[in-house]
């Protein structure tokens, strides 16, 4: 504190300068008001004595802290204190005046403001930010010091924000952002000043391009810029916006050039404009395409994983396994069995999930074929309604253990969230990985029917049981070990749909009929052919999705492809040779 | 019709017997619901009465099924499409019956519609103030989409399992498209609150007796048409289709002709059941479309006995009555006991229970002689 001593001028003066200095408003006048009022008595104390001397008399010490107030003539707690019965206008001047004075720890009070951490303390007044996580108790702090507040046991009270108000916070914690060693940090204020923009940013954030080093912030930072130019009375600034802004993909930057393009006055910019707008939204509609072909893949990917099963049970060996989706759901019921049994370890539960439950489907599925499909070979109609039977079964089995309610199971942490492309093209983890893990299983598979032994004799009993009996082949083993392998697939299907969808004891038969529908406009007996018709109709069915809304798309691909059975009943890609006229 | 009709009584003993039980039934059960006051040892409920009429519809559906599954081999896994779409045709009736007693008062439009802030009733509503005109639709829906279908399917020789998987998805696909609130039927609450049916009230004792009665009767025509129909020229060429289908058509019958004709024959008899199924349960709504109810329906056949008719009725009455006790008194067993006799009537009793009591009465016959 340089100034020691203090006379009523003095500070009024410096007071006012303040005043006028800023946007007058009533906080301020309040403000200035009680500074008087602590001041002007004070000074007839103080008026020929250091304060250094003055006896701890009440005014005295009140005015002290006056004094030091002086220069930062207005202290945070000052600010602060009438907060809690301020109106939501008074609130927004006092984060202004916060904002400008930039006291220590004021981000951590607009932060938790923002939050709704903020409270009053009813009978002291004293600002306290409350913070909550789970599974702790509440910790307290002293807004203004930030000093933990240990056994605390007061009355408090938040104080209340609205959306204007919350706006205001945010862009007020921008600024301080703005200052942030850290770039990341730096670049989310930017975002975010550019979602909010005011007008009162714009030159601090051209001082900040100056110094900044980042190139990702410049980038960010000259959009912005760009687009606040874009409003500018002068016509080359607009031109030279309109062309820093080419090629972004933005809905903001995009809105805003077509807005251009519609009301601009000059005729070269409009030009500009022009062009810049057809390029962008050349750029959009490809990223877009990009998109749809993406959740086309991801929704293929659930059909194929569903479907690749059915391929082998229903395909090869031409058994209509209607418990085909209740194998499934005893793969997503295993994956969170597991779950429960290591809630510490999620990523690695979902790893073991995958052999689990490979096991346990493709078990229960050993235990239909030998139970009951060996006895009904030859007679598919008579199959369909046995394994409907065990489906049902099986969902109650599962509906008396777990409860009929759904169970959600975890997504580990590198699952989830998103891989951001560009501002209009993202892609989640979870999807992405499905993806990946179809293809796996698919090449999988692949390799077992055409590279193993038993690929070898399941091919050739399903071409011709009699001969391959004939040559030693132990047919009834082939075909509980075939039945094993496509129920287990479908119990890896299972782990697969429980990162995607709650796990209840209705998940597989929502799946059957698009996999039977999958399986059959494939090609029946065709690995490749289920491939490329649950991808094909993943994406066709995303295509149709933004015309005809959901459930309109997922009607008229059933229509498409009972009508397309009619032209084609071997599906798309047919099997070839005699055994083709088994099926 | 008469003569075709004594034909049928004269050489067919079992359904002759089935007949007479029927009519025995339906007589009885009428009479002591009508005649007996309540709480009398005689009195039968005017809900058990509505169970009975509600199980009759039912096993004309099955009837229906089994027509074309034990008689010709097509297994359809959408025959509740069908009856739905003849259900919906009576309830879009009962509806416009309803008048300007709906909640809000509209004269015209039915109250979802009204919820919906349509001002206009769809041109697929009008005439369905008729009785005639509802009562045609209740054959002819049903009969154009068996007809369009069965023409796309039967030509292009889908078969077997191809068929009933596609069946299965047209069954589907109405159920989705139905629960849209556009189609104008309700969406996914369905058509309800009715009121009277040709101006007797609904909830009046007569009215449910004359309903059951009805059913009974339906139920008897439906027996005896597929009875005539099997028994004619024509059934019997069905029959060979269902033993051999290309050595029939290669002898040079029309066998896609056949089919398609028998197909819309059973779903216009699934649509009758349908129709009479909706004012005694006094709702329809698209869950009768749900593929689960339609592969129930080819339940009660097998387990009852396919290819006899009578036996898919035994089937719908077993079933449906197990179904009504089970939900009640254990509904955690209901499911495994549906389930239990999938698995049982597909591996032990491939003739069903009708075909179990031959057995056991051959048995009889044989330790007889």
């Amino acid at each position: 504190m340089p100034q020691t001593r203090i006379t009523p001028l003095a500070l009024m003066a410096s007071l006012l300068r303040n005043c006028l200095r800023r946007t007058p408003s009533s906080v301020r006048q309040l403000i200035l008001l009680t500074g008087l009022l602590i001041a002007l008595p004070a000074h007839a104390l103080a008026a020929d004595k250091p304060i250094a001397d003055t006896p701890n008399v009440d005014q005295t010490n009140i005015e002290v802290d006056a004094v030091e107030d002086v220069d930062p003539p207005i202290s945070f707690e000052s600010l602060l204190d009438p907060l809690a019965k301020a109106s939501f206008s008074e609130k927004e001047k006092v984060v202004d005046m916060i904002v400008e004075e930039k006291f220590s720890g004021s981000r951590k009070v607009l932060a938790a403001f923002l939050d709704n951490a903020l409270y009053f303390d009813a009978q002291t007044g004293q600002v306290l930010i409350i913070s909550e996580s789970e599974g702790q108790e509440d910790s307290y702090f002293d807004a203004i010091s930030g000093d933990a507040l240990s056994g605390y046991s007061g009355d408090a009270k938040k104080i209340r924000t609205n959306n204007g108000l919350r706006k205001k916070l945010r862009g007020a914690i921008a600024r301080f952002d703005l200052d942030d060693d850290n770039a990341v940090v730096r670049l989310g204020a930017i975002k975010q000043l550019r979602d909010d923009p005011d007008d009162e940013i714009m030159p601090l954030l051209r001082e900040q391009l100056k110094d900044e080093t980042n190139e990702e912030v410049i980038e960010q930072l000259t959009v912005t810029l760009a687009i606040f130019d874009l409003n500018s009375d002068d016509a080359d600034v607009r031109l030279s916006a309109v062309q820093r802004l080419d090629g972004e993909l933005g809905n903001d930057v995009y809105n805003r050039i077509k807005i251009l393009t519609e009301e601009e006055q000059d005729s070269q910019v409009k030009s500009a404009a022009l062009s810049v707008m057809t390029r962008i939204e050349g750029k959009r509609s490809f990223y877009a395409g990009l998109e749809t072909t993406f959740f086309g893949l991801s929704f293929g990917s659930v059909l194929v994983l569903s479907a690749i099963g059915l391929a082998i049970t229903f395909g090869v060996m031409g058994v209509i396994n209607m418990a085909h989706g209740e194998l499934m759901m005893l793969g997503a019921y295993t994956t969170f069995v597991i779950q429960q049994m290591m809630p510490d370890h999620i990523g690695l539960s979902i790893l073991l999930s995958i052999p689990a439950a490979f096991l346990v489907s493709g078990l229960v599925g050993i235990a239909i074929e030998r139970g009951i499909v060996r006895f009904l070979y030859g007679r598919p109609l008579e199959t369909l309604l046995a394994t409907f039977g065990v489906s049902l079964i099986l969902q109650q089995v599962v509906r008396s253990i777990f409860s009929p309610l759904n169970r959600s199971v975890q997504t580990p942490e590198m699952m989830s969230g998103l891989l951001r492309i560009n501002e209009i093209f993202a892609i989640t983890y979870n999807r992405l990985y499905i993806l990946i893990f179809t293809l796996i299983v698919f090449a999988g598979l692949l390799l077992i029917l055409n590279r193993t032994s038993l690929g070898l004799k399941v091919r050739a009993v399903s071409q011709n049981r009699q001969m391959a009996k004939a040559i030693g082949v132990r047919t009834d083993r082939v075909d509980a070990l075939t039945f094993g392998l496509g129920s287990g697939v479908a119990g890896i299907a299972g782990v697969a749909l429980s990162q995607l969808t709650n796990v209840g004891p209705n998940l597989g038969q929502s799946y059957i009929i698009d996999s039977f529908m999958v399986v059959v406009f494939g090609g029946v007996g065709n690995l490749w052919g289920t491939l490329i018709a649950g991808f094909g109709l993943g994406i066709f069915n995303k295509i149709l999705e933004p015309y005809a809304g959901a459930v309109l798309a997922k009607i008229f691909i059933l229509v498409f492809i009972i009508l397309f059975i009619q032209r084609r009943k071997q599906g798309l890609f047919p099997q070839k040779g005699r055994a083709a006229e088994d099926h | 019709m008469f003569a075709s009709l004594a034909s049928i009584l004269r050489n067919d003993r079992a359904t002759s017997v089935f007949l007479l039980l029927l009519t025995v039934v339906t007589v009885l059960a009428s009479l002591a619901n009508l005649l007996f006051p309540e709480g009398s040892a005689l009195h039968v409920s005017t809900y058990t009465l509505g169970l009975l009429g509600k199980y009759m519809t039912y096993a004309l559906l099955a009837v229906a099924v089994d027509l074309i599954w034990g008689y010709c081999g097509i297994l359809s896994l959408g025959h509740t499409a069908f009856f739905a779409l003849g259900g919906y045709a009576m309830g879009m009736y009962l509806m416009r019956q309803i008048g300007n007693r709906g909640v809000y008062g509209d004269p015209v439009l039915p109250d979802f519609m009204v919820f919906l802030n349509w001002d206009t009733l769809p041109w697929y509503w009008h005439g369905f103030d008729m009785f005639w005109f509802a009562a045609l639709m209740v054959l002819v829906a049903p009969a154009i989409l068996a007809f369009v279908f069965g023409w796309l399917a039967f030509r292009s020789r889908v078969t077997g399992v191809y068929f009933s998987i596609i069946t299965q998805a047209l069954t589907y696909a109405l159920l989705l498209a139905f629960f849209r609130n556009e189609m104008g039927f309700g969406g996914n609450n369905g058509l309800t609150d009715f009121k009277d049916l040709l101006g007797f009230d609904l909830q009046a004792n007569t009215t449910r007796v004359a309903l059951f009665i009805s059913s009974a009767v339906a139920l008897a025509a439906g027996v005896i048409a597929c009875r005539f129909i099997i028994s004619s020229r024509f059934g019997r060429v069905i029959q060979a289709i269902r033993d051999s289908e290309s050595r029939t058509r290669f002898i040079g019958y029309r066998v896609d002709n056949y089919k398609l004709w028998l197909f819309v024959f059973s779903a216009m008899l699934a649509g009758i059941a349908g129709a009479l199924y909706v004012p005694q349960v006094g709702i329809i709504n698209p869950g009768e479309f749900a593929p689960i109810n339609s592969i129930e329906a080819v339940v009660w056949v097998a387990v009852g006995g396919r290819g006899t008719l009578y036996g898919a009725v035994i089937g719908a009455f077993l079933v449906n009555y197990a179904k009504t006790y089970f939900t009640i008194a254990l509904p955690e067993i209901w499911l495994y006991a549906l389930g239990g006799l999938f698995v049982i009537s597909t591996l032990f009793l491939p003739q069903g229970v009708v075909g179990l009591m031959n057995k056991v009465m051959q048995r009889k016959q044989e330790a007889r002689v």
